[in-house]
């Protein structure tokens, strides 16, 4: 088994759904995450707040520096996540799949690291 | 258990390297075999079973402690067993799996199914070697870390991930069949291990039409090309080759593939496209070509992978049918400007039409945009030849 995260990104620039759509859209993810949790591949995840409620930390020399704002600047953001538990990376694709087509956004699969316990 | 052995993809680099090696020391015994490419792929196949075999029968710690010392000599080869089938196709679809962005697909297979060096395929794609080593590197670690497994795609998604072997193969044939006419000095012969990479898996999958159209499509083509290249190393055009010069056994294993893979019924983009090349070698010269037929099969191929690319092939038939005008009128909505072929095909259209100040604008836009000094010389000949060029 591996863990992947799966990350749900989207363009701050794209038009946000309406107030009907988002109802739609939180039903559909619901639907994968309690599908996710029947076949017990379902770990954690969650939808994330905005980049701009994002706070950055930094530990220099003993100090640590507060920051405003997210870390990255980037064209995508991450609007949410899931971390799953599967047989392989086809297993973990295929949840993206169902996890893009409720969400309409792409997915970012990545494995975790040390996750061949022999 | 079997899987997770092989899934080291340094244990299939080692066989290919063993093949190589292998290679080396029975070749000058008995001869260069006649397809070297398919010999090492069978010899590596082989090494490569050998080794998970073995390797299946120990446990991680035993295989670490047998890694460290001298490699055992080989047992008997089962080459007919259907495992063994098995596990090539698995390599193959590891390989060309979609996580994998398609440079790596193809260095992956050539290296890992095919056993070519990293070297030689560097030199195949122009690239330092270095970079062709980072790019192997990478894939290989992605597929390790990323857990991609080593099995066969489900039948939902088999003919998708099948399409991906096919790109890859193709991709390959087509990297060695285009430079093949340029400065072709010591790259492997890509389409000689394209063409191996395709009879393997049309073997391996036998009921799979595409995989066969794929094949038929790759020796129709690769039949031309003695005819293809002239003495000063120009490229030929097919109204200007010379026919006898086509290798007659390729053309013949190809229409008997394509007749094969017709008759499943279930048509695609590569035996439509070997259909089309398959008319061509039916003609005994350019005028007795059957157009309408070809305008045919273009048709069909629209319908199920219309491209501007198709569209443009199409109207180069509809040019021998309907004229150079009606031609004209059909590839100019395409947007394919930054596309040499498009200004060459306009350029030769143009001329037909009395148009040579245009045709000659098209020649130097299509020149400017070709990398291949092939394909530049034979379009600075067809330049130099209209009546009012420039210069």
């Amino acid at each position: 088994m591996t863990r992947y995260l799966m990350s749900v990104c989207y363009s701050p620039d794209a038009t946000p759904p309406t107030a009907n759509e988002l109802e739609v859209i939180m039903a559909d993810v619901t639907e994968v995450h309690r599908q996710l949790r029947a076949e017990g591949s379902w770990v954690f995840g969650g939808g994330l707040h905005d980049p701009s409620t994002a706070t950055v930390v930094t530990s220099q020399d003993g100090t640590a520096v507060t920051t405003d704002g997210p870390f990255i600047d980037s064209k995508e953001v991450i609007g949410g996540l899931s971390i799953i538990d599967v047989a392989d990376l086809d297993a973990a694709l295929e949840w993206a799949e169902r996890t893009s087509r409720a969400t309409r956004c792409s997915i970012e699969v990545r494995p975790f690291v040390d996750d061949h316990p022999e | 258990m079997l899987a997770r052995s092989f899934r080291d993809l340094d244990l299939a680099e080692d066989a290919a390297q063993q093949a190589f090696a292998e290679a080396a020391t029975s070749w000058p015994r008995t001869g260069v075999p006649e397809s070297p490419g398919a010999w090492i792929t069978a010899v590596a196949r082989r090494r490569a079973i050998d080794r998970i075999r073995r390797e299946s029968r120990r446990d991680t710690k035993q295989r670490q402690a047998v890694a460290s010392t001298a490699v055992p000599a080989w047992p008997d080869f089962d080459l007919g067993g259907e495992s063994v089938d098995d596990d090539v196709l698995r390599l193959v679809f590891t390989c060309c799996h979609p996580a994998l962005a398609a440079p790596a697909q193809v260095a992956l297979t050539l290296r890992l199914v095919a056993g070519i060096e990293t070297t030689a395929i560097a030199r195949a794609f122009l690239v330092p070697e270095a970079a062709m080593t980072q790019r192997l590197v990478r894939a290989k670690r992605k597929i390790r870390a990323a857990n991609v497994p080593f099995r066969m795609p489900d039948d939902a998604r088999l003919p998708d991930r099948l399409g991906s072997v096919l790109a890859v193969i193709f991709l390959a044939f087509n990297e060695g069949y285009i430079a093949s006419s340029g400065d072709g000095v010591g790259r492997p012969d890509l389409c000689e291990e394209a063409i191996a990479l395709a009879r393997l898996i049309v073997d391996l999958m036998p009921d799979e039409p595409e995989a066969r159209g794929l094949l038929a499509l790759m020796l129709f083509t690769n039949a031309r090309r003695r005819a293809r290249v002239a003495v000063d190393g120009s490229l030929v055009r097919l109204v200007d080759q010379d026919r006898t010069r086509w290798d007659q056994q390729m053309i013949a294993e190809g229409r008997e593939l394509l007749r094969r893979c017709l008759r499943q019924g279930r048509p695609g983009q590569y035996q439509l496209h070997a259909a089309i090349n398959a008319v061509h070698t039916e003609a005994a010269t350019f005028v007795d070509t059957d157009w309408h037929q070809i305008l045919a099969l273009y048709d069909h191929l629209l319908e199920i992978a219309a491209t501007p690319v198709v569209e443009l092939n199409r109207a180069v038939a509809l040019a021998e049918i309907d004229g150079p005008h009606v031609a004209l009128v059909a590839i100019d909505r395409l947007g394919l400007d930054g596309y040499h072929l498009w200004h060459a095909v306009r350029a030769d259209l143009l001329r037909r039409c009395g148009r040579d100040d245009d045709a000659g604008v098209a020649y130097e836009r299509a020149i400017d945009l070709t990398d291949n000094p092939a394909e530049r010389q034979l379009l600075q000949r067809r330049h130099a030849e209209l009546p009012t060029a420039l210069n």
